[in-house]
């Protein structure tokens, strides 16, 4: 079964928004990677827009480990938003919540920045 | 020569009206009391007039001011009260022939100020003692309806070996039109019936009534469900009040063999909870009481043993929660399909609808509730269903990588009729997945040749799927919380999380080998918290 994924940067005052479509599993990494790249070519933080993610499991979590340790190295912020209440319940039991703050919404998380 | 016009409100229209008073003197002509119609005028003139009229001063379009003027009407004194018109004294020509003198209409309008206070009062007072009277008249019409209902509503439940019957009926304080009956039949056969009455109050009261021995009557000739509701409806057309009809399913069930038939005049289905989930009993059939000569479909059920039938009025399903929301059919399904902690399944039922209404909402409408339950027959084994459990479904897939999902998928569409909370399926559809990852990649070893075998089991206390792979016997490597810091830090791979997840998602997970095969068993509880 073949999985899809996108990653789309777009750019605003507010920061970089990646905004996410498919599956995120270890066959996001390269596109996840690239736009987390194209994001952090200006400064302020990066936002993950998850709100057309609809399947993520322990593979892509890694995915999304691997971007919060890119992050982390070069003291950038990452939050999200769109999260579906069960993958918020996953972030916060995996605590990737306590490295990334989450969003209810869009309007939420480009407020807060 | 003096009229006192008094408006009061007339029960139930609310729109004004007068009587009147005479306080005039001997040798004085009595005038009718002439209504000023809300809206006319005059009476706009008077609220603003700030005390009294003289008639021959005014110029208005208005057929009260005609009528007034033709009775010899010459002065008008406004009583008003709180801004609202609640009388006028109408005044002839003075016994002098002289005209009203500023003195007369300043004493005038000087009296009329005290007065209005006191109308406005004895107006209220009026008012209280009809609402007062009213009140009276629908409590006693309340108490009786009610004691009409909980006559002849069943005094005691039907035992029966191998069935357990509960019955809930909670009326509404205007007392709607519920009723549930058991009729016990020839050769241990048991007529269920569940009814409601559209309306309220007596009339609902006395219709049920009717309703019934109907019903009982009518059992007793017919051994058809549908041939007990044909002639319940055709005695009951011409006997009915206009714009009144009965809702009512009618189940007669052969409690040797667990068959059931049944009829339906319009009321809600019956729901039964199987092993696979809750099923509804469908039969077509009008509501009793519309028009004579209908006919009712009639279908069978076997009910095996664990299952429950549940059978309920539309107080449960159209209760409203503070926003205005339904309960509806798919809450009660939900609920229904979901084993009560403890067995009893009216009081989880009445529980779950009083958390979505709130517990001190006054109740909209009669509430009724008929639970049939078969907990055991002479051709089963010991065991029912809940006991040993019913594979739902058994499948493989090959081992390639996106496979997971084809396994989510067909697990998620034999546990939805299941009715578990969506939460704790959202959770158990991430632990199949990444079993069936880790079963795929650390089992079979990404060899597509090899398959992984998943097998949904349900019983009654939780649903159980088995994930297996080819990878032979092995230890289950233990699961430990990862560390996310050294994660972060480039100290760890970042992977490490499957275990990890399965083991937080679900209730408990079992690991088993023989064979050649190793399998992961996932446990998910039907009850608890999401």
């Amino acid at each position: 079964m073949e999985s899809v994924f996108e990653a789309t940067v777009t750019t605003s005052d507010r920061g970089a928004v990646v905004v996410m479509t498919g599956t995120v599993n270890r066959s996001a990494k390269e596109a996840l990677e690239a736009a987390y790249e194209e994001a952090t070519s200006m400064s302020g933080r990066v936002l993950l827009d998850f709100r057309r993610v609809d399947y993520i499991n322990s593979t892509g979590i890694a995915v999304i480990v691997g971007i919060l340790a890119m992050a982390r190295a070069e003291d950038r912020v990452v939050a999200a938003f769109g999260l579906t209440d069960h993958y918020r319940e996953v972030f916060n039991i995996t605590r990737l919540s306590d490295f990334m703050t989450i969003y209810d919404d869009e309007t939420a998380a480009v407020a807060a920045g | 020569m003096v009229q006192l016009m008094r408006r009061r409100r007339t029960e139930g229209t609310g729109r004004p009206t007068s009587d009147s008073a005479q306080v005039a003197a001997s040798k004085t002509r009595l005038i009718d009391a002439i209504p000023i119609p809300q809206g006319d005028p005059l009476e706009t003139l008077l609220l603003t007039s700030g005390g009294p009229v003289q008639l021959r001063d005014l110029d208005l379009e208005s057929e009260a001011l005609a009528s007034i003027r033709a009775a010899g009407v010459e002065l008008i004194v406004p009583l008003i009260g709180q801004g609202e018109l609640l009388g006028a004294l109408y005044l002839g020509p003075r016994l002098s022939d002289q005209p009203y003198s500023t003195d007369d209409r300043r004493l005038l309008g000087s009296l009329a100020s005290q007065v209005a206070p006191a109308m406005k009062v004895a107006q209220l007072v009026r008012e209280q003692q009809a609402e007062a009277e009213e009140r009276e008249r629908i409590q006693q019409e309340l108490q009786v309806a009610a004691l009409i209902q909980q006559t002849l509503l069943p005094k005691e439940l039907p035992a029966i070996p191998g069935w357990h019957v509960d019955a809930f009926y909670r009326p509404a304080r205007a007392v709607g039109g519920d009723f549930y009956d058991f009729i016990a039949l020839e050769d241990g056969r048991l007529g269920v019936v569940i009814g409601d009455v559209t309306d309220k109050g007596v009339p609902a009261a006395l219709v049920m009534a009717t309703c019934r021995s109907m019903l009982r009557a009518a059992a007793q000739r017919h051994t058809s469900p549908a041939a007990v509701l044909a002639d319940v409806n055709d005695a009951l057309v011409p006997e009915i009040p206009p714009a009144m009809f009965v809702t009512c399913l009618y189940a007669i069930i052969d409690t040797e063999a667990g068959e059931l038939v049944f009829a339906n005049a319009g009321h809600n289905l019956p729901y039964v909870r199987t092993a696979d989930g809750v099923i509804e009993l469908r039969a077509t059939g009008m509501p009793l009481g519309l028009m004579t000569a209908m006919p009712y479909d009639e279908k069978s059920y076997s009910m095996a043993s664990g299952e429950v039938m549940v059978l309920t009025s539309d107080g449960i399903t159209e209760a409203h929660d503070p926003d205005g929301e339904m309960y509806g059919f798919s809450r009660l399904m939900s609920r229904v399909a979901r084993k009560p902690s403890n067995g009893d399944m009216v009081a989880a039922v009445v529980r779950d609808l009083e958390e979505f209404t709130g517990a001190d909402v006054e109740q909209e409408d009669d509430i009724t509730l008929v639970v049939v339950r078969r907990t055991s027959s002479a051709q089963d084994s010991a065991q029912t269903f809940e006991e040993t459990g019913r594979v739902l479904d058994t499948f493989t897939v090959a081992s390639e990588e996106g496979n997971e999902r084809i396994a989510i998928d067909r697990v998620t569409a034999v546990v939805v009729p299941l009715g578990l909370d969506p939460g704790r399926l959202e959770r158990l559809k991430t632990a199949v997945g990444e079993t069936v990852m880790n079963a795929m990649e650390h089992g079979n070893e990404n060899r597509p040749e090899l398959e992984v075998g998943v097998e949904v089991i349900a019983t009654e206390e939780s649903i159980s799927v088995r994930v297996t792979d080819q990878g032979g016997e092995r230890p289950i490597p233990e699961a430990t919380t990862p560390d996310l810091e050294a994660k972060l830090a480039g100290e760890q791979t970042p992977r490490g999380w499957g275990l990890f997840l399965i083991e937080q998602m679900v209730d408990e997970v079992r690991s088993t080998s023989g064979g050649g095969a190793h399998t992961i068993e996932l446990i998910m509880n039907r009850e608890g918290a999401a």
